[in-house]
């Protein structure tokens, strides 16, 4: 049973999303789906802890032997991945059920699970897989499931969001099937290890140049990479509170697993850092980043679009750890990568509360109701602070593992960029934060007694009611992923053990 | 006490205050009770460390990042520190409990929440072993003072916590987070050590650029340009400018900078490499650009919070002549000027509770009408200004012997200016209310409607527990002018044994 844990992982959320589609009743295709999350958890924590000491766990699907048949691979840099998968796998299976009831029509929410199903499918197999062409088909399973449930939204807008990633995504996955094509035309090889082999002596020949930017360019898609982040805003923030919360937590982070496991473990350090200049590259396009998605998010006047803008910048400060290329910038990226997740997990998961409560998640709309919806809006504040990196939260453990490298490597540009991001998120957090605790409501000038209020929204109907009656389901994972944050924030050893040990597997140990 | 048990008691003393106050949110009396017995047992617990104080107690917490270990450590300056904020508390709690009451202010509970968790933050970078501890406790207390500012939710109350939050965290985020991050880097660990960590470990321009990163960085202690977010945050109900904009705030900040002084950098390193000399002239500019502007106040808060800022400077500049009497004054300011500058602050929120008057001009006569209120803001004046037998002499004194040691006369004529501007700012208050006539528009003369001065002025006061806190504070100055050497002998010997 035990090995055959790496297939599962793909297996069981692939086979639930076939069940989906035959069920007839939204609680089942749920219960399915809760189902497929817990394996799926349950299945990372084993492969992780079977991992822990840098072992291996090789597994030939259909009993082909690596050459020929496909090869999945778990170690410690993808473990990580996976755990996080599952773990937000299981927090939306517990959130989603009111909140997929109030946003998408009735005879859709079977569809929907399958499609979460696919979803979920697509980006475990991008994680587990040893094959390049093989994550090359994950990313298209993941991605086509991500344009189906972003075009879902309740808005109209939401087709358009859609079909923007749709073509933009497509782009991005050509790009990343050119490459793979390209070393398979110079190697005679799909297989990672493989390409690892044969790679090292076509150094210097112009087709591996060109497979390496070809997957660098089509994954920094998938990653929205300033500049080429333009379908995110509107994806994250159209897209159903659910889709939303894994988009935001996992979506990006697994191409971001995917770019480090081609270049420090396919390609090698030598090709992509040393003869090519994509590490200095990166370095600039996630400083852009840091700076222009945490300045844009300063602009917005919607809460979703300013944590997707948000998202920007913190995807640029993952890729800009990876681009030092040192085994502490890597560890700094992983680092960022689990709490960076739990954080926006958190706020994606608040704001889709504030969309069922209120019908909106426009800044204006939160106007005051700080103090009437302490639990999300106590999330939201505490996210905030792991955004900005001020202790005692998680994203103060990255920030500062993240400046600690750069100090070593002696970029102290980039290290001046980091900390301008975080003052740029101090304006954007501190914006929310004082619309919902130190503002009066729209229109009313005092704060209104309860029986007032109530006596309004009974003499009509249509105005927005406002209580903290949120459902326990949606409730209690909002507020794991907020401790877990401040947990994470006060003793880090944990997240940071996980993202040493990916480090070490990915940088061979044998960097500074 | 078993310091292994009282320093992590002394965090979470105030949690536990916290916790309290928001389980208790519907009884006020009970609220309010909790507070005060939270502080007393704080206090209590800072005091029986005192004779342990140089045992050099250390417990480390749990490892936070690899390399980098949670520690909490007993040593005389932190305890020092510790000590004045966790006295002045129940102290300062007892006030608020009659000014706020007084004034009728909304949202009670989240000012005494957020006030205890601030008071943990305090204590949590007084007992902190380590610079990521300290810097993890100077985040949550700028923080947790946010709301407290922000508290009247005002359009001016909330311009007024902008710029607070902005500047502090501006200044902690990016300047002294990256001076701790390179300190790390260059010593290979963030703990404080006697004698400093930094001992060879770089050289003059480094040490020169770490120092300034530290002490503008630690935004708290309001060195010039870095000082507006003091004056903003006077927006806030006067019990938060006492305790918090007097004492646990801007002290945190002066105590930062001499535990960095003495515990990252080292005394001799510092004085070797004159690393610390660009930053005298910085505390010695600020000391008197503010006290000058704080002669031009004519708001009483935002005098004084001038005023703080410029006595701030004379930590900042005790620290950085690096001299052993005068880092020694440094640390004694820390409590002198505390006790002096609350009792001011509780003097002006005591005037306004009970006349409603915020500015110095409209204070004419006021004194024998609140004979306590400015007996007390008397005798804290010539502390801070530092006449005996008062508590602001002894640090004076000390400052004043560490300049000439080291052969900065120059600084001695600094000194000297800055003591006659705090007389400037000081003393005009207490002059008007005592010796100028009461002007015609307030109090008594309103009720006679011919004008003619009462034979006898009635005494008004603000209510007994806003004025018997002032009165404790007043009388704190005067005591610690003779028990002042107990303070400051422990952390003498730690810089002897250097």
């Amino acid at each position: 049973m035990i090995d055959q844990l790496p297939a599962l992982q793909v297996v069981v959320p692939l086979v639930c999303a076939a069940v989906c589609v035959l069920l007839r009743s939204a609680f089942a295709a749920w219960l399915l789906f809760t189902v497929a999350a817990v394996a799926s958890l349950v299945t990372a924590v084993v492969l992780t802890v079977l991992v822990r000491d840098g072992e291996t766990i090789g597994y030939d699907m259909g009993g082909w032997p690596a050459p020929v048949g496909i090869e999945l691979v778990v170690d410690q840099a993808n473990a990580v991945v996976l755990l996080l998968l599952g773990v937000i796998a299981v927090i939306v299976a517990s959130y989603g059920r009111r909140s997929i009831e109030a946003e998408i029509r009735p005879r859709r929410v079977r569809m929907f699970y399958a499609a979460l199903c696919m979803l979920l499918t697509g980006l475990m197999g991008i994680a587990v897989t040893g094959d390049a062409f093989n994550l090359f088909v994950f990313l298209e399973i993941s991605s086509l499931s991500s344009y189906a449930l972003i075009a879902l939204g309740r808005r109209r807008r939401a087709l358009l969001a859609a079909f923007q990633y749709l073509v933009i995504g497509t782009v991005g996955g050509t790009f990343l099937l050119i490459g793979v094509g390209l070393a398979f035309a110079v190697t005679g090889t799909l297989n990672m290890t493989d390409l690892a082999d044969r790679l090292p002596a076509l150094e210097g020949n112009r087709a591996v140049t060109g497979s390496v930017v070809f997957i660098f360019v089509g994954l920094a898609i998938k990653m929205a990479v300033f500049p080429l982040h333009a379908w995110l805003p509107g994806a994250y923030s159209e897209a159903p509170s659910v889709v939303s919360v894994v988009l935001a937590a996992v979506g990006t982070k697994v191409a971001i697993y995917a770019f480090a496991r081609f270049a420090f473990t396919v390609f090698g350090i030598d090709v992509v850092f040393t003869d090519l200049p994509i590490g200095q590259a990166i370095l600039v396009v996630g400083s852009l980043a840091m700076l222009a998605g945490a300045a844009v998010a300063c602009f917005q006047q919607d809460f979703k679009r300013l944590l997707a803008w948000s998202s920007i910048g913190q995807v640029g400060m993952i890729v800009t750890g990876i681009g030092l290329a040192t085994a502490g910038g890597v560890s700094a990226a992983y680092l960022h990568i689990i709490n960076h997740a739990i954080i926006k997990g958190a706020l994606f998961a608040a704001a889709g509360i504030l969309l069922l409560n209120l019908g909106s998640t426009s800044l204006d709309s939160m106007a005051g109701l700080g103090r009437r919806m302490p639990l999300t809006f106590g999330a939201v504040v505490i996210g905030g602070l792991g955004l900005i990196g001020v202790p005692p939260t998680a994203g103060f453990a990255s920030k500062w593992a993240l400046a600690a490298a750069l100090v070593e490597d002696d970029q102290w540009l980039i290290l001046a960029i980091l900390l301008a991001s975080s003052l740029l998120a101090m304006v954007y957090v501190g914006r929310v934060i004082e619309v919902a605790w130190f503002r009066s409501p729209a229109g009313v000038d005092a704060a209104p007694s309860p029986a007032a209020e109530h006596a309004a929204a009974a003499a009509n109907p249509g105005t927005v009611r406002v209580r903290e009656g949120t459902p326990l389901l949606m409730a209690a994972p909002v507020a794991l992923l907020a401790v877990a944050s401040v947990y994470f924030g006060i003793d880090a050893s944990l997240p940071s053990g996980l993202a040493d040990g990916a480090a070490r597997v990915l940088t061979g140990g044998g960097l500074p | 006490m078993n310091p292994t048990l009282a320093l992590p008691l002394a965090v979470l003393l105030p949690l536990a205050g916290v916790a309290g106050v928001v389980l208790c949110r519907r009884r006020p009396n009970t609220r309010d009770a909790i507070s005060v017995v939270a502080g007393v047992a704080l206090a209590a617990v800072l005091i029986s460390l005192w004779p342990v104080a140089l045992y050099g107690t250390q417990i480390e917490l749990w490892t936070w990042l690899p390399g980098i270990t949670l520690t909490l450590e007993l040593e005389p300056l932190g305890l020092l520190f510790a000590t004045v904020a966790g006295v002045l508390w129940p102290v300062t709690t007892v006030y608020s409990i009659g000014y706020m009451r007084a004034n009728r202010e909304r949202n009670q509970t989240r000012f005494y929440a957020f006030f205890a968790l601030a008071i943990a933050a305090a204590q949590l970078i007084a007992m902190s072993g380590d610079l990521v501890t300290m810097f993890i406790g100077y985040e949550m207390l700028t923080l947790a003072t946010w709301p407290l500012v922000a508290h009247q939710g005002t359009a001016d109350a909330r311009r007024g916590a902008r710029t607070y939050l902005i500047i502090l965290l501006t200044t902690s985020i990016g300047l002294l987070l990256p001076a701790i991050v390179w300190t790390g880097v260059l010593a290979g660990t963030t703990q404080f050590a006697t004698g400093g960590v930094l001992v060879g470990q770089a050289g003059p321009v480094v040490l020169t650029l770490l120092y300034a990163m530290y002490l503008f960085g630690i935004g708290k202690v309001a060195l010039m340009p870095f000082h507006r977010w003091l004056p903003a945050a006077m927006v806030a109900p006067t019990p938060v400018s006492a305790l918090l904009h007097a004492v646990a705030v801007v002290k945190a900040g002066g105590f930062a900078v001499v535990k960095v002084t003495i515990y990252v950098f080292g005394l001799d390193n510092l004085a070797d490499s004159g690393g610390a000399d660009p930053m005298v002239w910085v505390a010695a500019i600020t000391l008197l650009v503010a006290g000058a502007i704080a002669v031009t106040q004519d708001d009483l808060k935002a005098r004084l919070a001038y005023s703080t800022i410029s006595q701030l400077a004379y930590i900042a500049l005790g620290a950085a002549l690096v001299d052993p009497d005068a880092v020694l004054e440094g640390a004694l300011h820390i409590a002198t000027h505390a006790v002096g500058k609350i009792t001011l602050f509780f003097c002006a929120g005591a005037i306004y509770v009970a006349t409603g008057l915020t500015r110095v001009s409209q204070l004419d006569g006021l004194g024998p009408r609140m004979p306590f209120t400015f007996a007390a803001f008397t005798i804290a004046s010539l502390s801070i200004i530092g006449l005996p037998p008062l508590a602001g002499t002894w640090d004076k004194l000390l400052l004043m012997e560490g300049a000439v040691n080291g052969g900065w006369t120059v600084l001695a004529g600094v000194l000297l200016v800055g003591t006659l501007l705090s007389i400037a700012y000081l003393l005009p208050v207490s002059i008007r209310a005592f010796l100028l006539p009461e002007r015609a528009a307030v109090g008594a003369a309103r009720d006679d409607p011919s004008g003619v001065p009462l034979p006898r002025t009635p005494i008004q006061e603000a209510p007994a527990s806003v004025v018997v806190p002032l009165c404790l504070t007043a009388l704190a100055c005067i005591a610690m002018f003779f028990l002042e050497d107990g303070l400051i002998e422990p952390l003498a010997r730690v810089l002897e044994g250097r």
